[in-house]
């Protein structure tokens, strides 16, 4: 370790996260971060190899189960990948159905997000109302999967379930509702003062940087850089309906959050527009496949924190003999090295939230240490709590003013 | 029912510990804390410290490589702590028990008092969960 690196700031370990949880190591002198390291495997639970001993079929359920927030995410990029090796082509209603259950659990990802973006900033109201209206989008996954979470929906050649006709309308009737709350939200962000100084120009990451890095999601998007996986490389019904790619230029946590919330509402564009067809579209929401034949295929999917991609080889058999997965976290979580560099601790949480690595943030144990002895002097809660009163002393200011 | 049990039934404080889940059951965790279930009004506070706490509400296998933290964590859990497995895979491995990194399942390595089965099980089962440790407390 080199003389200047005076201080360790270790985050983690307990991050799950995809199949990669981590482990942070702030190198700070004083207050700034002068370097960052990663080290992951604390969550690794083997699904790689696992999926090697399952069939086909089975593989979507657990693959679903790599990340519980993009638990639709990654079978539809598994789903796609197998589709792709087989040649089989999806019937329509299908696959309106996939870009439904995408584009809600796009939602409710994204308003989790907020809420716990809100709660390190320390305004816990954002967090318990961003939680309070992500709850009707949980109701309609219950309604039409049969789940609040692993909703088990997508299958090799359509989708597992209909959507009832009976439902359509309760569904819309969720999404008007939750149209305001959203804009409500979204005004909140833009138009606070205190939000605005406190987020503005943290955490600059830019188009560069998402380049080098290779960054996806709205990480990306929010530099400036318009990538998407649903209008580059469409998949299901992304290329049956309109809509557009939310980009940001500023690459700060302030952007990040502007592009997720404007998703949001471009997701409810999508899904109403979905709703349309499946009412004109009364078609089979399956095609049956019998044999995978031997051969590669890839797939890729746009999650909530961006691009999931899936590779499967078939040597015929009932099962894959290698299936490779990489999740958007993956690429997005590196990243922290250009931009945390040279910001305050207090800023880090934010920063390290702003990526949506996962929201088991806010659980996470960190601690700093003092590097040449390694003693303990703050741990995960104080960088939290630093975070927060960060905030509160903004307020205080911008009141006195 | 001595002092410390009575008080102990009105106000739970649990930590949550993840140790190789899916984050699913993490989030019903969570929802259950948040305004449509909240599970303050039983006096259950999500802990900020293991040292706060009274309950752990564990999660996930118990990978190779949590196993000892595990262990380590429920030692530093003031007595008496009381451990609570949320989800098939604390329960019994779940969908992951045939793989590598298991160490688990979470009764395996510290001893467990409530289980709460499903993948994920649904806030409510996690509250009634949480209740009928109360019970068995009283
Ligand atoms: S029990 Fe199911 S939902 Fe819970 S962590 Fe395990 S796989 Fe995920």
């Amino acid at each position: 370790m080199e003389k200047k690196k005076k201080v360790v700031v270790p985050i983690g370990p307990y991050h799950p996260l995809l199949e990669e949880p981590e482990y942070f190591a702030l190198y700070c002198d004083g207050e700034m971060v002068v370097d960052v390291e990663w080290e992951a495997g604390y969550n690794h639970r083997g699904i790689e190899k696992l999926c090697e001993s399952k069939s086909w079929d089975q593989v979507t359920f657990l693959v679903e189960r790599i990340c519980g927030i993009c638990s639709t995410s990654h079978p539809i990029a598994y789903v796609n990948a197998v589709e792709d090796l087989a040649k089989v082509e999806i019937p329509e209603r299908a696959r309106y159905i996939r870009s439904i259950i995408g584009e809600l659990e796009r939602i409710h990802s994204h308003l989790l997000w907020v809420g716990l973006a809100g709660h390190f900033l320390g305004y816990n109201t954002v967090f318990m109302w961003a939680w309070k209206y992500r709850e009707p989008v949980l109701d309609i996954f219950e309604l039409v999967t049969g789940n609040r979470q692993s909703y088990a929906m997508m299958k090799i050649g359509g989708v597992r379930r209909d959507v009832r006709d009976e439902d359509i309308p309760v569904i819309r009737k969720v999404l008007d509702e939750l149209k305001p709350k959203l804009e409500m939200l979204t005004q909140a962000v833009l138009d606070d003062p205190v939000l605005a100084a406190r987020l503005k120009g943290v955490g600059v990451l830019t188009a560069q940087d998402v380049k080098d890095y290779g960054a996806v999601g709205p990480t990306a998007r929010a530099s400036g850089v318009k990538i998407d996986v649903r209008k580059d490389s469409p998949c299901a019904a992304y290329d049956l309906v309109a809509w557009q790619v939310i980009t940001c230029q500023e690459g700060d946590v302030f952007a990040k959050a502007v592009v997720r919330l404007l998703e949001c509402f471009e997701s409810i564009k999508i899904i109403e527009q979905c709703l349309d067809n499946l009412g004109k579209n009364k078609g089979p929401i399956e095609v049956e496949v019998r044999e995978i034949p031997p051969g590669e295929g890839i797939g890729h999917y746009e999650a909530p924190r961006g691009e999931v991609f899936h590779y499967v080889r078939s040597d015929g058999t009932n099962r894959p003999v290698r299936h490779k997965i990489r999740a958007p976290s993956f690429v997005n979580i590196p990243t922290f090295r250009a931009s945390c560099l040279g910001q305050t601790i207090s800023d880090v949480a934010i920063i390290l939230a702003g990526v949506d690595p996962c929201y088991c943030c806010t659980e996470r144990m960190l601690t700093v240490y003092q590097a040449d002895n390694r003693r303990k002097i703050m741990d995960g809660r104080e960088v939290i709590r630093l975070c927060q009163e960060k905030t509160e002393k903004l307020r205080e200011k911008m009141r006195k003013r | 029912m001595n002092l410390l049990t009575k008080a102990l039934t009105k106000s739970l404080w649990v930590f949550h510990l993840s140790t190789g889940s899916c984050n699913n059951c993490d989030i019903e965790i969570l929802d259950c804390l948040t305004p449509r279930y909240d599970v303050e009004r039983f006096g259950i506070v999500l802990a900020g410290s293991i040292k706060h706490a009274d309950v752990l509400l564990v999660t996930g296998i118990g990978t190779r490589k949590n196993a000892k933290r595990i262990q380590k964590l429920y030692q530093q859990m003031p007595k008496p702590g009381f451990v609570v497995a949320i989800g098939a895979c604390s329960c019994s491995g779940g969908i992951f028990r045939d793989g590598y990194p298991m160490a688990g399942p979470i009764s395996s390595l510290i001893p467990v008092d409530v289980w709460i089965p499903g993948c994920p099980p649904k806030p409510e089962a996690i509250i009634a969960g949480l209740v009928s440790l109360l019970g068995k407390l009283k």
